[in-house]
């Protein structure tokens, strides 16, 4: 996955995302005596390696068209290749590869199977660190491969992220598998994400870099209270069991709500400004209707979290002595990555200043790409996921 | 003393926070977590009367302001600072902070440590929302405030609390999607989020007319479900009935009324008074429908909800009547409200504690066993109902007196009849819990009156109703600092008119006696007597047909103390000192009153930057 941010040349882009790939797709079938463990391998795999091939096809085209795999190649040949209808072709096909990592709609229905069947680990790792790879490898197409494009993609992937919310909002408001709801709300914030695509230049850039930070911080933090809570087994995938959550164990109780309260976007966690850099970019593209509807989505959001969140924060029911009996024990390990994740989340949601400067230094880089791209913004993602 | 003055917000907004971290950190041992937050919201009660002991009456603006960047980009500002306006929030708030702590003294018997740590997160996020001058520092606190009333809602909630708090929540979030896309739009066009510089760049007619008045909209949206305004109220009295009895008295009213007053208002004085006739409206159909529905609740907790709902919509009706003494009597109203509420939820607290049920039929007959709870209740039911001496009637008299004489009598005669029907409801109350044959309820348990606890608490607030009933000048001097500057800007340059009003100039005709205070207080000319500057304002916007003037934006610089000293000083400053005259250079006379006496003789042509 490093690699795949890292690289400048489509091919080994390729051959990053295969190796990213290959290995989730083993790590969701992880559990390989459940039933619904090698389910969701399988299905991950068919469609991973079918949206893989469009990937492969656009790599293709867009060779045919330039005669180069080097993306600053390709930025300059772009706008003067004879085979324009080429470019846009590959363009599109690339897109819907990529789209399709990051579990956009419409390419998103794997999300919720994928999450429900794979270990509660697996998707905390599946969720972000593909996943901001993923986003990488987009701002390096669009902003650095195909910027003369721009009035192209950008009313595509408006529509892309109108669609992610709503659909991920919707779906999930009805789910009571608490790793389903997650999924679907993945889907919805990478709509979020994709708003600050909206952005021109820079700010749009360092908004979705910032935005994957803050993601990837609390992401990892919801998915590893609920690998406690669930166990091994996961016996406990539904919200009703964690009602009372928080008189079982306040401090996991008191940081589950803490993260679902930074998936909402409430202030002074990463999460609000995580969604702020993004519509505030939306807002300065001049997409003011993509940022109201991505708010309304967001108090959409709102409701499923605030139930998961308040039903961890009910008084529990007496009469189930089998769920209160349960005070999961939290471990050494992923206490340090709990802690973490929290710090992680309350520091950018105080001082996001730091983290934003670096991910601008990257926006810069992309902008004006120097001989060789190190990429700043993204292993700012990098280091707070880890 | 200086550097008090200066830290004195920070440590008002630091201090329950601290007071949190110690709670979370401190064993859960007997009642080591009530101590601890009783001690930390007496401190903070005496740091915020430090507020008014030092408040200088005499200068209007912000003061106890500190303004140091948080965030370089986009730049919000860690501003804060109160006025008349927010002086008196924030000791209200400071002063039912220790009333909150004692009143879930024992009703919180368990999970005391989560209690109190989001009881003071709650405290700081209101003393944000009232000091905040800065539009994201503001949303933040504003946020903030929501997120410990739901989840305090959800774990102590009465019956459903879970429903309730989601209702709470969604209630008041969404609306504050629109006003963050506003806010977002604002910095979009000024580059800033600081209060002064968004109101003088909105009063100089720098920003787009058509978006501002969706703006000003979204803002108003977003405050009127928090009051709530009539049609929005949906949330309240579940909230209410669900909510522990320390929250429950803060999350009405006060934030909501207060945001109106200071952003919508303050911020857009032209779209709001637009918007007031349609809001006097729904201020005098929330103050009836609010008693109506009042006089028909079986359940106290629901009863006490839509008279808030009443009260607050006269409330709203003394803001946009958009007089000086309607805006007076409204901020006194909210303090009072604030007060009176807070008393009632403790009593009525206390009867739910000792008898366990909030229907009201099944009381009666309870003053000769519980007759100090029965006295006090009575005095706070008749404040609440404004009996002159107390509280309540100055801020009604005042509200209603105003609107009778300046805004409408046929509003005010309505509202006068929802105050009448206030009194039904409430004295009947008094009547079905406290009097009467004694009931099996009251008999069935044995009498168990107020303790010192509970004494402590309400006797002070009971005296605090009679002192503000009798002497409001305490008050009221300090408070009305904060509105020459809604007077002044409210005669600033039109934006919005032609979407809204047929006749634009009716609009800045505002009622001579606060217009002429105001103006000869503000506009760098107080020698030129009442009633010109008036007249000329008048005149500056017949005779400006370009209702947006297109020269470079003024650098309103952050530093070199342009956030000390009132907006009102400083947008005069800025109509006298060269904007100005390119502005109304047309208007000779108009150019000779505003600009200053060193500008008076060249020919008008000033440069427009500062």
């Amino acid at each position: 996955m490093c690699l795949l941010t890292g690289a400048v040349e489509l091919l080994l882009v390729f051959v990053a995302l295969e190796i990213s790939s290959i290995s989730t797709y083993i790590l969701a079938g992880y559990r390989k005596n459940t039933s619904r463990g090698p389910e969701a391998a399988i299905k991950y795999f068919l469609l991973g390696s079918f949206a893989t091939g469009f990937l492969l096809y656009g790599v293709a085209l867009i060779f045919g068209a330039t005669g180069t795999t080097q993306i600053y190649e390709i930025a300059r040949l772009a706008p003067i290749a004879q085979n324009h209808s080429f470019i846009l072709a590959g363009l599109a096909l690339m897109l819907v590869g990529i789209l399709f990592k990051v579990s956009a709609a419409p390419f998103h229905v794997w999300t919720p199977d994928v999450y429900e069947g794979a270990p509660s680990p697996v998707v905390a790792l599946l969720s972000t660190a593909p996943k901001a790879a993923a986003f990488a490898l987009l701002l390096r197409v669009v902003y650095e491969m195909f910027p003369t494009l721009h009035g192209l993609w950008a009313p595509l992937l408006w529509i892309v992220a109108v669609l992610s919310m709503t659909v991920g909002n919707l779906a999930a408001l009805r789910q009571q598998n608490v790793k389903r709801m997650l999924a679907y709300s993945a889907i919805a914030h990478a709509g979020y994400l994709l708003a600050a695509f909206a952005g021109q230049g820079n700010l749009g850039i360092a908004a979705a870099s910032f935005y994957i930070a803050a993601y990837a911080a609390m992401n990892v933090g919801v998915f590893a209270v609920i690998t406690l809570v669930s166990g091994y087994d996961e016996k406990l995938p539904m919200i009703d069991d964690y009602r009372g959550l928080i008189y079982r164990s306040p401090l996991l109780g008191s940081l589950l709500i803490f993260f679902l309260i930074s998936l909402v976007g409430i202030p002074f966690t990463g999460g609000f400004f995580g969604k702020f850099y993004s519509f505030s970019a939306a807002v300065d593209g001049g997409a003011v209707a993509l940022a109201i509807i991505g708010l309304l989505n967001s108090g959409l959001a709102a409701a499923y979290y605030l139930r998961l969140a308040l039903a961890a924060a009910q008084q529990p029911e007496n009469n189930n002595a089998e769920t209160s009996a349960l005070a999961p024990q939290v471990g050494i390990a992923v206490g340090a990555a709990l802690l973490l994740a929290a710090g992680a989340t309350l520091v950018l949601g105080i001082a996001p200043s730091e983290v934003l400067r670096g991910a601008e230094a990257g926006a810069h880089t992309l902008q004006a790409p120097p001989i060789d791209a190190s990429t700043p913004a993204i292993s700012v993602a990098q280091e707070s996921k880890q | 003393m200086n550097a008090i003055n200066n830290s004195i917000l920070t440590l008002i907004l630091l201090l329950p926070l601290a007071g949190a971290v110690l709670v979370a950190l401190a064993p859960d041992r007997g009642k080591l977590p009530n101590w601890i937050t009783l001690a930390t919201a007496l401190a903070i009660f005496g740091l915020t009367l430090h507020l008014p002991a030092h408040f200088d009456k005499s200068a209007s603006g912000f003061q106890f302001a500190v303004n140091v960047p948080w965030i370089d980009n986009p730049a919000i500002f860690y501003h804060v600072g109160v006025d008349g306006l927010s002086l008196w929030m924030v000791v209200l708030t400071g002063l039912l902070a220790p009333v909150g702590v004692l009143a879930s003294w024992n009703a919180i018997a368990e999970r005391r440590k989560i209690f109190f740590v989001l009881f003071l997160v709650q405290q700081t996020a209101m003393f944000g929302v009232f000091v905040s001058l800065d539009l994201m520092l503001y949303y933040g606190f504003w946020e903030l405030s929501l997120v410990p009333m739901a989840i305090l809602i959800a774990m102590y909630g009465r019956k459903d609390g879970p429903k309730a708090a989601l209702k709470f929540f969604l209630f008041t979030f969404i609306p504050s999607a629109p006003l963050l896309v506003a806010i977002l739009w604002l910095y979009s066009q000024t580059r800033s989020f600081d209060f002064t510089d968004i109101h003088n760049q909105i009063a100089l007619g720098l920003i787009p007319a058509g978006p501002l008045c969706w703006v000003a909209l979204a803002f108003l949206f977003a405050f009127a479900v928090k009051v709530p305004v009539f049609p929005l109220h949906g949330w309240l009295a579940d909230t209410f009935s669900e909510a522990p009895v320390a929250l429950a008295m803060v999350v009405a009213g006060k934030l909501g009324l207060y945001s109106m007053l200071r952003f919508h208002i303050g911020l857009f004085p032209v779209q709001a008074r637009a918007a007031a006739p349609y809001l006097i409206a729904l201020a005098v159909i929330g103050i009836l429908y609010g008693a109506c529905l009042a006089l028909v609740q079986r359940d106290f907790w629901r009863l006490l909800a839509f008279a808030a709902v009443s009260h607050l919509s006269l409330i709203v009706l003394g803001i946009y009547g958009f007089t000086a003494t309607g805006l007076a009597g409204a901020v006194y109203q909210i303090l009072n409200h604030g007060v009176v509420d807070g008393a009632l939820f403790v009593l009525l607290g206390v009867l739910y504690d000792r008898y366990s049920t909030s229907e009201i039929g099944v009381y009666g007959g309870v003053a000769t066993k519980l007759p100090r709870t029965a006295t006090l209740f009575v005095i706070a039911a008749l404040a609440m109902i404004g009996l002159p001496m107390l509280g309540g009637f100055i801020g009604e008299f005042l509200i209603l007196s105003s609107t009778f004489t300046g805004v409408s009598k046929g509003w005010a005669v309505a509202a006068a009849v929802g105050v009448i029907l206030g009194a039904a409801y409430m004295l009947w109350l008094v009547q079905r819990l406290f009097y009467g044959p004694e009931s099996k309820l009251a008999l069935s348990k044995p009498p168990d009156d107020l303790h010192f606890r509970e004494l402590a608490v309400l006797w002070p607030l009971a005296v605090l109703m009679l002192v503000m009933g009798l002497a409001p000048m305490l008050w009221l001097p300090a408070i009305e600092t904060a509105f020459p500057r809604v007077q002044l800007v409210v005669r600033g340059p039109s934006t919005c008119l032609s979407l809204f009003s047929p006749q634009p100039h009716r609009q800045f005709q505002t009622k001579g006696r606060a217009c002429g205070e105001s103006s000869s207080r503000y506009l760098p000319h107080p020698s030129r007597g009442r009633s010109r500057p008036h007249r000329c304002c008048r005149h500056a916007h017949r005779r400006d047909p370009a209702r947006r003037i297109s020269a470079p934006i003024p650098d309103l610089d952050r530093s070199a103390g342009n956030h000390i000293g009132s907006v009102g000083q400083r947008a005069a400053a800025l109509l006298a000192s060269g904007y100005g005259v390119l502005r109304y250079r047309r208007d000779k006379r108009l150019h000779h009153l505003l600009s200053p006496p060193h500008l008076r003789h060249r020919s008008g042509n000033a440069p427009a930057v500062i």
